[in-house]
């Protein structure tokens, strides 16, 4: 033939997997990565959390309550920390000039567990000073490190988020994929369960599955049953999305293939149909990440979640509710910043997960 | 005066050292009452084109970099959106691929064509009137058709109805774009017959565009095939069929699979259509040409007149 | 339609049955009930107790209860709450109102400003006004309620331009019908701004794609194609096909209210629905949690049968088949 035409094709390309075109097409949205970095350095820090805080969570100064935040300085080359005097009869504090302390990298401070196992002391920051303490978001209303307490939420509230999300979108997953596969009364009877608990408000049927529990709980247990109760909540409409998407899936050639081969139906949900979902999945569960976390917010917040003295980002938020302490010690609502700061980066990340999927655009 | 003269059309999508260059210096004239084929494959510019006509393709990200487009000798390009309004449907109408798509759902279908009467026949924008034109494309009992919701008729039915919406403002250029691709075999058949059979009774002209030049036969006076952005041949319907010339008319017209003539595979051209930037240097067409030679990929060759009303864009179409 | 209208109608009492049911099993899984309390009370004899407890059937197995539970309600009678010592349907029945009136407020303040917005931000695609309107959509998005309560409680605190809680002040009833009509609303304005907002701006985005996405339908362009002008182009035909989604998801909007007015409440001290339920959670008068579970899901599911409704006659697909 031609020796032109086969040696000059233009169009001719090294086509990519869909894989590789997801992550390039991932990585021009710039929104999309730059959420997921802050996601990252969130859990990093959250993982370290033993480590980064200067204090322990429940570290009591009995002589700085209410303590606003201080801010490190310059003096020379050295980050210093100065100190704070209280105005006797109130809980205002003034700064003292010139008593200043440096602040040291790597210093040794309270015992806390690395990863809840390993025994420490060594913390990424401090004075080793009890007179110069650094509180960079102040304290509490039992003079406690609203920084460090913040630290040691962040564990509990982001992986309640993410261990949450994990098991309700898995359990969802399957009883989706089986009810869309099998179809009539097994279908049925899943939709119409899915709808129930969907017709709850969300709010309402965590507060009812929360007072099945008995209320004195350890901090464990309080951590596995606010899991339960929120991926109650979540399986559902997951299950329903998956049903829909299994419904048209299994007519699909590959199905009947993988049948005509002698596959169950069990493994031809789980390895054909179900791995046809995972774009969407993965958007959604991005999305959906932030409303777990609420959840565990709101029920510590209301005070039937994560109790005291261990620290949540929600029962840190009940200290806000007072007006009085809000207006004088804003920095009480250092925890809901940093709840929407999550919530942002979550929404930034799934934005583009959800753009970097949509084959149409 | 010709109804239409487009006179080297040049236009890109995007601007800057991005731009991709969609038309690449079309020139077409349709004649009152003439019936004019643009034949190509998808990708070729063919349907950016006749959307130019009206500038219906929105700018960004469309650019105009060149050419004129003359409808009664007024450059549409340079039109005022008033006066694009007035042409649109008044001079030029459009009928599209997917008829249920053209017809918004949720509008009864006789409102819709009313619509369009109300803004250029007012005084004809009567159920009458709406009844009268749903008679003349063919459908039957179009009293009560005129109720209907888009979703309630057939495919064929809504090419009929968009059709009727397309003359009732009584334009002297009907568009059609593959009008019917979407429709079945024995349906096509009809609405090519209709289209045939208004334009004889109205005296309108037709810019059809198809990819299948199984049409082009029955319908078109004359024929412009594209190709890349270009256009590679045009002259009138008869003579192309029975001698066409560009490499790629040829190549085109083989495809056509056919019952006798005993050949055992079916000739397919080789190669892809090239996507737009990504041009070859030189003859558009070279790179899957059987006849190409080295010289073809240096220079776009010129579309030349070698014969009265025969174009050529290929100095070896001999 | 009217066969889909009265199906719908009949789907929802199963619905709501299921509801209850499913509560109430709940609540009976639940240990210790309002008894428990008081029997630690040495004022109290054992007796009484015992006493009190045959009278609410609470000594009898779970479905018992829920019989005779479900018959008293039936009557209207939603029975007697043990901690408030009065009978729980008054309560209900004021709590729900105070609900619905937050919740139906922020509804027209939440879509009365979303959708234009979205429209306008359609319409004026990658202009400043598109990206700002973007711009505080995701942070509207990001915001949670439970920061956004405590901040209008702040701003109500620091400022004095709002009253810090409550549904009506102290003098309600002393003021005349005018009055009393504009402390209320004084009261409910901001609670209802705070739960518009965090939906807000999903609708908003909503409309905006929607819309967007409208405008891209062959349809449009061919009515442009036929010399309509651009206007009503987007406002009579893109417009009126965006809408059909939108009402979709009307019935996630209620549903995310509905339980946003429970934070909202509990935080701003509205005297709703949702403070009832934890009220009654704290107090363990089981009864009353699943009065007020069943309420507020009888109001989502009905708001759900309302955008149906809306839908259906909305598109004539759905109207006429």
């Amino acid at each position: 033939m031609n020796e032109i035409a086969t040696i000059q094709n233009p169009t001719a390309e090294q086509p990519l997997s869909p894989w590789q075109l997801f992550w390039r097409r991932l990585k021009q949205r710039r929104i999309a990565m730059v959420g997921g970095v802050i996601l990252v350095v969130l859990y990093l820090v959250a993982l370290f959390a033993g480590f980064v805080a200067p204090y322990s969570y429940d570290r009591q100064d009995r002589d700085r309550f209410f303590h606003p935040p201080t801010c490190p300085r310059l003096s020379g080359f050295r980050l210093v920390i100065l100190r704070y005097e209280q105005l006797p009869g109130t809980f205002v504090y003034r700064a003292v000039l010139n008593d200043t302390k440096p602040i040291h990298f790597f210093v040794r401070g309270d015992k806390y567990k690395l990863f809840g196992l390993v025994p420490a002391t060594i913390h990424l920051f401090g004075t080793g000073d009890e007179n110069h303490p650094v509180y960079l978001l102040g304290t509490d209303q039992f003079g406690r490190d609203v920084l460090s307490r913040l630290l040691y939420g962040s564990q509990i509230s982001l992986s309640i988020g993410v261990v949450g999300i994990l098991l309700s979108f898995t359990f969802g997953m399957i009883i989706g994929g089986i009810a869309g596969y099998f179809s009539g009364w097994t279908d049925t009877v899943i939709m119409r369960l899915c709808e129930l608990i969907m017709s709850i408000p969300a709010l309402y049927l965590i507060i009812s599955l929360r007072a099945t529990f008995p209320p004195g709980m350890s901090s464990s247990q309080v951590y596995a049953m606010i899991i339960i109760i929120l991926s109650f909540i979540g399986w559902a409409s997951m299950a329903r999305v998956i049903r829909g998407m299994t419904l048209s899936l299994r007519e699909q050639q590959y199905v009947l293939a993988a049948r005509a081969l002698g596959q169950t139906h069990l493994k031809v949900i789980v390895r054909h149909i179900l791995p046809n979902t995972f774009s969407y999945v993965i958007v959604a569960a991005t999305l959906s990440v932030p409303y777990y976390i609420l959840g565990e917010v709101v029920l510590s917040f209301l005070g039937v979640g994560i109790q005291e003295p261990n620290a949540s980002w929600g029962n840190m938020l009940t200290a806000a509710q007072n007006t009085e302490y809000l207006r004088n010690y804003p920095w009480l609502l250092a925890p809901g910043a940093a709840i929407f700061v999550t919530v942002l980066a979550f929404n930034f990340l799934g934005d583009g997960l959800r753009d970097a999927a949509d084959t149409k655009s | 005066m010709n109804l239409l003269e487009i006179k080297n059309l040049k236009m890109d999508f995007g601007a800057g050292p991005e731009a991709l260059r969609a038309v690449d210096g079309v020139s077409l004239t349709i004649g009152t009452g003439e019936t004019v084929c643009l034949v190509g494959e998808s990708g070729c510019g063919k349907t950016v084109t006749a959307l130019s006509i009206a500038r219906l393709v929105p700018t960004p990200p469309a650019n105009y970099v060149g050419g004129e487009i003359l409808l009664n000798g007024r450059d549409v390009l340079k039109m005022s959106n008033g006066e694009l309004r007035d042409i649109r449907g008044g001079v030029v109408s459009y009928v599209f691929q997917e008829p249920g798509a053209s017809l918004n759902p949720v509008f009864r279908v006789g409102n819709q064509i009313k619509e369009s009467l109300k803004l250029h026949k007012p005084e004809k924008a009567t159920n009458e009137e709406v009844i009268r034109l749903l008679k003349l494309v063919g459908i039957p009992a179009p009293e009560s058709r005129i109720k209907n919701y888009p979703f309630e008729l057939s495919g064929g039915m809504q090419q009929r109805v968009v059709i009727a919406m397309a003359l009732a403002s009584e334009p002297k250029l009907l568009v059609a774009d593959e009008p019917t691709t979407a429709l079945d075999v024995t349906i096509q058949a009809q609405i090519l017959e209709l289209l045939h059979d208004l334009k004889q009774r109205l005296g309108m002209a037709i810019l059809l565009i198809t990819h299948n030049l199984g049409i082009v036969g029955d319908m078109a006076d004359r024929v412009a095939v594209m190709y890349a952005g270009q256009i590679v041949e045009l002259s009138p319907a008869k003579e192309l069929l029975r001698r066409p010339l560009h490499p790629y008319t040829k190549a085109l017209m083989n495809a056509v699979p056919k019952l006798a003539g005993g050949a055992n595979r079916l000739s397919a051209i080789p190669g892809n259509v090239p996507r737009i930037g990504n041009f070859p240097p030189g003859c558009r067409f070279a790179p899957r040409c059987p006849i190409a030679k080295s010289e073809c990929s240096e220079k776009i060759p010129e579309l030349v007149e070698i014969e009265p009303g025969r174009f050529v864009r290929c100095p070896f179409w001999k | 339609m009217w066969s889909y209208v009265f199906k719908r109608l009949l789907h929802m009492i199963p619905l709501l049955l299921g509801v209850s049911l499913l509560t109430f099993l709940l609540m009976s899984l639940a240990p210790g009930d309002y008894f428990t309390a008081l029997s630690q009370n040495p004022q109290i004899s054992q007796e009484t107790i015992i006493h009190l407890k045959a009278q609410f059937h609470l000594d009898q197995p779970w479905y018992v209860q829920y019989f005779y539970w479900f018959k008293s309600v039936l009557h209207g009678d939603f029975g007697y709450s043990m901690a408030y010592k009065i009978p729980a349907t008054s309560l209900i029945v004021q709590r729900l109102w105070n609900t619905f009136l937050l919740s139906f407020l922020a509804l027209i303040i939440a879509w009365g400003i979303a959708i234009p917005l979205g429209i306008w931000a359609a319409v004026k695609k990658d202009s400043w006004i598109d990206r700002a309107c973007s711009l505080i959509a995701f942070v509207g998005l990001s915001v949670p309620d439970v920061l956004l309560s405590l901040l209008a409680l702040w701003f109500a605190a620091a400022t004095g331009w709002f009253p810090v809680g409550g549904a009506q002040s102290a003098l309600y009833d002393f003021m005349s019908p005018a009055q009393q009509f504009w402390d209320r609303a004084h009261h409910l304005i901001l609670p209802a701004i705070v739960l518009a907002a965090s939906d807000l701006a999903g609708i908003m985005r909503r409309m905006r794609s929607c819309l967007l996405d409208t405008l891209r339908a062959d349809y449009v362009t061919a009515a442009r194609a036929r010399g309509l002008g651009e206007g009503w182009v987007i406002y009579k035909h893109a417009l009126r096909n965006a809408i059909n989604p939108l009402l979709t998801i009307f019935g996630y909007s209620l549903a995310a209210l509905l339980s946003g007015a429970f934070i909202v409440e509990n935080i701003m001290a509205w005297p709703g629905l949702g403070r009832l339920t934890m009220e009654a959670f704290f107090a363990k008068d089981s009864y009353l949690v699943v009065d007020c579970v069943v309420m507020a899901t009888g109001l989502l599911v009905i708001g759900n049968f309302i955008a149906d409704l809306l839908l259906a006659w909305s598109d004539p697909r759905i109207r006429l088949k």
